[in-house]
């Protein structure tokens, strides 16, 4: 399999903490990608990296082979590019709805006199969207919620609504911050089968999770962060097999 | 009934109807009068709660705006000869590319850092109107030649209030529209989530300059047709308090209501009228009701009225 994603010797640093240290890996296209690793060891400082939100100090990330370090997250969304968040990022003045429609914004007419001349093409536009956005939701498990506030949905719904989001951006390359975080044990199976399921559609997946049972039954690679570095990386066998990694989980120092 | 109400132009319907009934009810060109300044200040609040009702951002300058149309107006036509309407062009096309000009460092900033910015520009703007005397009047201010469009002159409160009563419908209706677009949602979910909104791929900067300046021409046109209407423009036209004003506007109708804007605007340009009978003590008495609205209405009027409601039916 091709790399879809390629990094490259990337850091960062915040005043004197080195938040990721030299970490360089490949993610296969079409394949889920897991990165796992103790609390504070820079998962979401990588994701944050990865999809633009921070510049790295120095080192690469190449979309197939084109060079992105650096580039806006806007510009990032643009290339195929979409994510969620640990702490939900749901927009709660809106619709469940419409924050699904907000994922699908590249996709749309922006023009401002359109919008508020009520242009006919615009408008039927915005009826066929509404139709894919619920038809998102429905994919995410959601079609309880095509007519709720944001604000009035739970937390595991809103956990839904945020993968529901990114993948109405039509994604190449999807990253999942923590999608099972706070979930029960049938929530968590349930997301573990739509990660799968999003994947078989042809979706590169790049997924931080501490749940292990799901991580290596899901994953097709393993990358393990320790304190900004790179520990391991391989298979889900070669990763649990790996002594440092167990000597992280455990602390204990073999 | 109830699902006419709720289709998406019902309320427009219903101010339709009010605007085309309420001249039965007007006795004298005093009611007339109060109308249009109401209508005025309904546009210039809608313009104003796109920005902070719907994007989250803030302006505490914006009778700035409204000041260079106004002046615009009174400048261009009696000074160089310009027709009105494109004296008024003109003025928008000023507002606009001032805000776009100052709008880039300025939304850099947020929450109280960004009132303090666009407070600061508005103040400038008050005070370059006060000293430039020899084009503006100064403090004592300067007339206006009426309004003609196209050779036609528009005069009597009869005439203003069917423009206004047009453009104030128009106004409503776009906004409605532009809130319900890709445009007008990707401004509401930098509201809700910077973060979210730019990981979709949403400008954010390009959006919130974009909504700025397009408030900024909503002030800019209303400044330019009150100048008109009034005849006379004054520095006061641009004055802080007068920013205060129409953010009070916005925040007693509700934010983010499009509706909301146009009940914050009759509240606030009829009550004050309402008040004149207690001598002395209006202001008291306006400020007051307004602290009242805030503790039993802190959502605005609209969106709170419309929350309860919804809560009745279910």
């Amino acid at each position: 399999m091709a790399a879809l994603l390629e990094v490259d010797a990337l850091s960062i640093q915040f005043g004197g903490v080195k938040a990721v240290q030299d970490v360089s890996f490949s993610v296969p296209a079409g394949a889920i990608y897991a990165v796992i690793g103790p609390n504070g060891a820079g998962k979401t400082t990588l994701f944050n990296l990865i999809t633009g939100l921070y510049t790295p100090t120095s080192g690469e990330i190449r979309l197939e082979g084109q060079a992105i370090q650096g580039k806006p997250p806007h510009e990032l969304a643009r290339l195929g590019m979409a994510r969620t968040f640990q702490n939900l990022q749901i927009c709660l003045n809106m619709t469940a709805l419409e924050n699904v429609m907000v994922g699908a914004h590249l996709r749309l007419d922006r023009n401002l006199i359109k919008a508020a001349l009520r242009w006919p093409a615009l408008s039927r536009r915005e009826r066929e969207l509404r139709q894919e956005a619920a038809e998102c939701m429905a994919y995410a498990g959601l079609e309880d919620f095509l007519e709720a506030r944001a604000d009035a949905m739970p937390y595991g719904a809103l956990k839904r609504l945020e993968i529901a989001r990114a993948l109405a951006a039509k994604p190449r390359l999807l990253f999942l911050d923590e999608p099972a975080a706070g979930l029960n044990p049938k929530e968590t199976q349930e997301v573990a089968e739509l990660v799968r399921k999003i994947a078989t559609h042809g979706v590169t997946v790049v997924l931080i999770e501490h749940d292990m049972k799901m991580v290596m039954s899901l994953a097709d690679r393993i990358l393990v962060l320790d304190y900004g570095k790179k520990l391991a990386e391989g298979s889900a066998a070669e990763v649990r097999a790996n002594p440092d990694v167990i000597a992280a989980y455990l602390g204990a120092h073999a | 009934m109830i699902a006419f109400f709720r289709r998406r132009h019902g309320g427009l319907v219903i101010v339709a109807l009010i605007l085309a009934l309420l001249p039965l009810f007007f006795q004298n060109a005093y009611h007339y009068d109060l109308a249009i300044r109401i209508a005025i200040n309904a546009v210039i609040v809608l313009g104003l709660n796109l920005l902070i009702g719907f994007a989250g951002q803030i302006s505490l300058g914006h009778a700035g705006f409204l000041g260079i149309g106004a002046y615009a107006s009174a400048i261009l036509p009696s000074h160089y000869g310009w027709p009105p309407l494109l004296a008024m062009m003109a003025g928008a096309t000023c507002a606009a590319l001032l805000a776009a000009l100052v709008a880039r460092p300025i939304f850099r900033l947020k929450g109280h850092y960004l009132a303090m910015a666009t407070l600061g520009l508005g103040v400038i703007l008050a005070i370059a109107f006060k000293n430039e005397a020899s084009l503006t009047g100064g403090p004592d201010g300067m007339a206006v030649v009426p309004l003609s469009l196209f050779g036609y002159e528009l005069s009597g409160e009869k005439k203003w209030y069917a423009l206004m009563a047009v453009l104030l419908l128009f106004s409503l209706w776009a906004s409605t529209n532009l809130i319900d677009s890709p445009f007008g949602r990707a401004l509401r979910a930098l509201h809700g989530s910077e973060v979210a909104a730019q990981v979709a791929g949403v400008h954010i900067v390009r959006y919130k300059v974009a909504i700025f300046v397009l408030s900024a021409v909503f002030a800019s046109l209303m400044g330019s047709l009150t100048a008109h209407y009034v005849g006379f423009v004054t520095p006061n036209v641009a004055d802080f308090l007068h920013s205060i004003e129409l953010v009070t506007m916005v925040v007693v109708g509700g934010m983010a209501s499009v509706y909301g804007s146009l009940v914050g605007a009759a509240l606030l340009t009829a009550l004050p009228q309402a008040l004149a009978r207690f001598e002395g003590w209006e202001t008291v008495a306006f400020g007051a009701i307004l602290m009242l609205f805030m503790i039993f209405l802190p959502r605005g009027i609209v969106p709170t009225l419309a929350a309860r409601f919804e809560k009745g039916k279910e």
